[in-house]
């Protein structure tokens, strides 16, 4: 346990190097969720109500779903992994008397917390200042927010470990990555709530995995969904995903050859 | 000109390509995805209009042409020298030196380096937009129309170039800020996606005058459509699209000059 601390807290080390770097991610997140929020905010104009949803509703979705890029990256950057498969680097990870899984997964979880403290906090309170959202006053749906984003984190990782993991048959897991870029914010809600989408579409959407990046955490600080509900579906997507990669993984190392040496 | 730029420009571009032409699935995988990419944007644009006729006073069809102004000109630029956003990491580790000492333009060298045809994928999307809103969008077509719709396509992706240098430029000064150039480059595409009549006026003033990206999309689409700027901006905003273009690059390149001369090499 004492040895995923000390890697939890070297990744977390690891990002806060790259201040100029937060820094500039934080004013990409806030310029997006600025030109989304007012996209939205001329639909909410033609139309004041969309299932649901008001503008405030729809604006604060868009600064939880850019506050939680530095936590899910489900833009990127995707897990070493992959990388080190590409170059035999992974030997020396397999090497070591821990499980890798958890050895990536505290890493990343490490990243993950070093975002949601450092970025996620500022875009989130640039967002509700320029757009005077309506935040909660019950201190509970923040509980249940911190507590959607550390899920979310999990599945964050879940997904980008399966992602990586293809590595270990196809070679290269940037083919694969890519397309989880393309899937991640589209199916999550972040490029526009799944609220706005088709009900067919969206009915489909809710239930994958994706929709525990974004789409859940915003409905369950708007207090649209029921907390326990969601906080349940990230739950069990964050286990499948994990159980899976942890098969996955046990397989892909029984059957890797690194060449060289 | 020619012999300096173009000729090594089309040289270095081909080598890359035979390069990724070594790995033909990967390049269409990767090509795929990012046609995927930029094709959910769309798609994202047609679940909105699900939802109303119009939006700032531009219909599903109007709509479309700005988008595919927008996103045709932002990335073929980034088609063309898209790469140069990896100046920082070139001064990082030393490669911009070598670029430095090579009998070709730094630039040149800066802008094929890791050329892919891949971005292709990213304008497809918008050439296919473009072309169903010119269809749908009940354009006057006469003879000058189809001349000027090549010169705005052309000023557009200049203007595009030049933001990108520009947002380069910058990591002459800051070495990690290549991100923050992208709240300008894909923050800019994301807001002249949508016809600016949508946003604040401060908004709309600021990518009008400040940074002229209102000169990508949304003033040719007002040219194209012949309809009278909803926001009430001078009505000879939209003849100014190439002179803009040209100040854009002029302005570019002396921000390219300047961080050129401000180089001082990592060292060893």
């Amino acid at each position: 346990m004492r040895v995923f601390c000390a890697v939890f807290a070297l990744g977390l080390r690891r990002h806060s190097t790259y201040r100029a770097a937060t820094l500039s991610a934080i004013v990409v997140n806030c310029v997006f969720g600025v030109v989304n929020a007012l996209v939205l905010l001329a639909v909410f104009d033609a139309r004041p109500r969309i299932n649901g949803y008001t503008a405030a509703d729809a604006v604060t979705q868009v600064f939880v779903a850019q506050a939680l890029i530095g936590v899910t990256a489900i833009f990127g950057p995707p897990l070493d992994v992959g990388g080190r498969v590409r170059d035999g680097s992974v030997a020396a990870d397999l090497l070591r008397p821990v499980d890798p899984l958890l050895w990536w997964l505290a890493q990343d979880l490490g990243r993950a917390v070093f975002g949601l403290l450092v970025r996620s906090v500022p875009t989130f309170a640039s967002g509700a200042v320029l757009f005077a959202l309506p935040l909660p006053a019950d201190p509970l749906r923040w509980a249940v927010l911190l507590a959607s984003a550390v899920l979310a984190a999990l599945v964050g990782f879940g997904l980008r470990h399966l992602y990586a993991l293809s590595a270990f048959w196809l070679g290269d897991s940037r083919g694969v990555e890519s397309v989880g870029w393309l899937l991640g914010p589209f199916c999550s809600g972040m490029l526009l709530p799944l609220t706005l989408f088709p009900d067919a579409a969206a009915a489909v959407l809710r239930l994958l995995p994706w929709a525990a990046l974004v789409q859940v955490p915003a409905e369950v600080f708007l207090g649209r969904a029921d907390a326990a509900g969601g906080l349940l579906h990230q739950a069990l997507w964050a286990a499948a995903l994990l159980a899976l990669g942890a098969v996955l993984g046990s397989r892909a190392r029984r059957r890797v050859v690194v060449q060289g040496g | 000109m020619v012999d300096r730029v173009l000729v090594p420009y089309a040289l270095l571009v081909w080598a890359w390509c035979r390069a990724a032409a070594q790995y033909p699935v990967s390049l269409m995988l990767l090509t795929l995805a990012l046609l995927g990419a930029i094709g959910s944007e769309l798609v994202a644009l047609l679940f909105v209009f699900g939802h109303t006729e119009a939006l700032g006073g531009f219909t599903l069809a109007e709509a479309l042409l700005v988008y595919g102004l927008a996103v045709t000109s932002f990335r073929t630029a980034d088609l063309l020298l898209g790469n140069i956003e990896r100046l920082g990491e070139h001064i990082r580790d030393g490669s911009f030196d070598v670029m430095l000492v090579r009998p070709v333009a730094p630039l040149v060298q800066l802008a094929t380096d890791g050329f892919s045809l891949r971005r292709v994928g990213a304008v497809v999307p918008g050439v296919v937009a473009l072309a169903v809103g010119l269809a749908s969008a009940g354009v006057a077509w006469t003879a000058g129309r189809v001349a000027v719709l090549a010169v705005l396509l052309a000023s557009g992706t200049a203007l595009c170039c030049a933001v990108w240098l520009a947002g380069a430029c910058l990591q002459f000064f800051v070495a990690e800020a290549r991100q923050l150039a992208h709240s300008v480059t894909y923050g800019g595409q994301a807001l002249t996606e949508y016809p600016l009549s949508i946003y604040p006026r401060a908004v709309v003033r600021a990518v009008t005058f400040v940074v002229p990206l209102a000169f990508v999309s949304y003033q040719p689409a007002l040219y194209l459509l012949d309809r009278p700027d909803p926001l009430g901006l001078w009505p000879g905003l939209r003849h100014l699209c190439p002179a803009v273009a040209v100040l854009g690059c002029v302005l570019a390149a002396l921000a390219w000059r300047a961080g050129l001369r401000h180089y001082r090499s990592t060292g060893s």
